[in-house]
């Protein structure tokens, strides 16, 4: 008579074949649907990408024409978008990984409480104080991260704009007049950079921890100060790591939307955007309107795929470049 | 940076004193706590200039803290707290106002792992002159190459001073250190267990650049080995559970140790 063990045994090896299968399907599915996508758009918007698409405005009440402005908006977005959120962002992690106490928290307050009556305790009281600030920190670039991105919109109309962009314009414009308290091109980016900011700040301090603890110990044996470890041993370091994020953060912004919608997208100018507190047009946005206002859904159809097409393909030559950045320094630091 | 010349005047007139073995570092009732933990238990020494002094002892009883005290990178360890004296040339290191980063410039230490820059040869040894904000080539140059020579790597890496310092091997790497420690011309070199992670090659050349080292620098170095106390050292300090035990010339104490502890330890009764 077989013992039980021997039963389960062939049933926990069917169990294992099925498994993987279901795994392996899971793969295929995945791929399948990138395919399809992918396959679709290329299929249907490469031939709509001519010279004069990438290069004219649009005409005829957006059935013809090209998207030139909307490409120029999109870059100059995503380049100021970049400027304000990668120093925040670089700055923020390093703060939170290279100043405030390592040990955490709770350690740090268990520490100061011990500590009653020894010397040193007023720094015991400020390490727990900056362990209470990292923690909070950290826990709101958490919650920014998942906050939905029309909230982040919303926020930019109410803050930038009608708040910070009012004050501006009430100090100094003439009475009457509006500059700054509107849609424009910096006040999208200020919103999409803080969208945008919670995925530098991870990947930052990530690649920060990278660095191993000897070279800082090395470089302040040697006489350096903390800033100058961090300047010349710890930034360097994790360059790569620091790249690669605020790549994927931008790449990731430049596609939203909804955090733009209110803070300084149009629906068709003109004339390119010439300072920061013009409106401007958006890859994006651009394919929203297409979609959605479109007197002739016929005549915009292939001038959408285009634009999709060419949304695709920013957003994948921005990442490779990230890629490209982050393997070349990788391998000037390593031999 | 007023502290910047750590070098007293008494350090000054004790070099020039050449042979005599002038107390370099004097150490009084020292102790070491780690949050409530005491660590070190009122240690007293002196340390002669010019000297090679090891430190010996079990595993975790104290040594590489109280090194570690001596260019006080301890300070980055959180709940780290002190009580007594460290003077070098008569300065003490834990008195108010004192600059650790000047500090640090005048005491180099070079570390159990080998932990090269993941930079050229040039700039790990450059290092310190760059951040002392020295950026005269010559001034530069010169250095490079006589602090390789001291640390007896310039033969090896002089044809590759742009290449990576992690390509070389883990002997040369930790001469590399050694070499970088010494491109600020520090009065002392702390070195906690150079050898251990290396082959016994590599490690007979460390402790046959130790040798020439000490006609130059004040050294001290923690050591598990035993041979290699005997070997580098002129005195040897015995540590247990946190408390100095014996300290004396090297000969003495491993030929006549005066304590039990100390003759237990070094016949490998324990350890």
């Amino acid at each position: 008579m077989p013992t039980p063990a021997f039963i389960g045994r062939g049933n926990r090896r069917i169990l294992d074949k099925v498994l993987i299968a279901l795994l392996a399907l899971s793969v295929v599915i995945i791929l399948a649907i990138l395919v399809v996508i992918i396959g679709n758009i290329v299929f249907h918007g490469v031939r709509q990408v001519t010279w004069e698409f990438i290069t004219q405005p649009p005409r005829e009440g957006l059935t013809a024409g090209g998207i030139m402005p909307a490409i120029v908006g999109t870059a100059a977005l995503v380049l100021l978008m970049s400027v304000v959120a990668v120093p925040l962002g670089v700055a923020t992690a390093v703060y939170l990984h290279e100043y405030t106490p390592a040990e955490g928290l709770h350690l740090a307050w268990a520490r100061f409480r011990k500590s009653k009556g020894l010397p040193g305790r007023k720094r015991l009281f400020f390490r727990a104080l900056s362990a209470l600030l990292a923690t909070i920190t950290r826990s709101a670039v958490a919650n920014l991260a998942g906050v939905p991105s029309i909230v982040f919109g919303l926020f930019g109309l109410g803050f930038f704009i009608q708040f910070i962009g009012r004050s501006i314009d009430r100090a100094t414009q003439p009475v009457g007049e509006t500059l700054w308290g509107q849609g424009s091109l910096l006040w999208a980016a200020c919103t999409l950079a803080l969208l945008t900011l919670p995925t530098v700040i991870v990947a930052t301090e990530e690649a920060l921890r990278t660095v191993p603890q000897d070279l800082r110990e090395a470089s302040l044996a040697l006489g350096a100060t903390r800033w100058e470890t961090i300047r010349r041993i710890v930034l360097p370091g994790s360059l790569p790591g620091i790249l690669t994020g605020a790549i994927l953060g931008i790449s990731r912004g430049a596609g939203e939307v909804a955090p733009i919608l209110f803070t300084g997208a149009a629906y068709y100018l003109p004339f390119l955007p010439g300072d920061v507190t013009d409106q401007f047009m958006h890859l994006g946005y651009h394919v929203l309107i297409l979609s959605t206002q479109s007197p002739d859904v016929e005549a915009t159809k292939p001038i959408l795929y285009g634009t999709v097409f060419v949304l695709l393909a920013l957003t994948f030559l921005l990442n490779l470049t990230g890629v490209i950045i982050r393997m070349r320094t990788r391998s000037r630091l390593q031999r | 940076m007023t502290t910047m010349d750590f070098v007293s005047p008494t350090s000054v007139s004790s070099r020039m004193a050449g042979e005599t073995t002038a107390t370099k570092i004097e150490v009084r009732d020292f102790n070491f706590y780690y949050g409530d933990a005491k660590v070190l238990h009122g240690i007293d020494l002196d340390i002669p200039e010019k000297q090679v002094t090891a430190f010996i002892g079990p595993s975790g009883c104290g040594k590489s803290t109280f090194l570690r005290s001596i260019n006080r990178m301890n300070d980055i360890i959180p709940g780290a707290r002190v009580e007594g004296r460290i003077a070098v040339s008569g300065r003490d290191l834990y008195a108010p106002g004192v600059d650790v980063v000047a500090l640090r410039r005048r005491i180099g230490m070079v570390f159990q792992k080998s932990n090269p820059f993941p930079k050229s040869i040039y700039e790990n040894v450059a290092y310190g002159l760059r951040i002392g904000g020295e950026n005269d080539k010559r001034t530069l140059d010169e250095t490079v190459e006589r602090s390789l020579q001291r640390a007896a790597l310039w033969g090896e890496v002089k044809d590759r001073l742009n290449g990576s310092a992690l390509s070389l091997s883990g002997g040369q790497q930790q001469r590399l250190c050694i070499a970088r420690a010494l491109a600020v011309d520090p009065e002392v070199l702390l070195m906690d267990e150079p050898a251990s992670a290396l082959d016994p090659i590599a490690t007979q050349k460390i402790e046959e650049l130790v040798y020439e080292l000490k006609s130059n620098y004040t050294i001290v170095i923690v050591t598990h080995n035993m041979q290699q106390a005997a070997r580098v050292s002129d005195r040897t300090a015995f540590f247990m559970l946190g408390k100095l035990v014996e300290y004396n010339e090297t000969r003495a104490i491993f030929m006549t140790p005066k304590e039990k502890l100390t003759e237990d330890y070094i016949t490998g009764r324990f350890g």
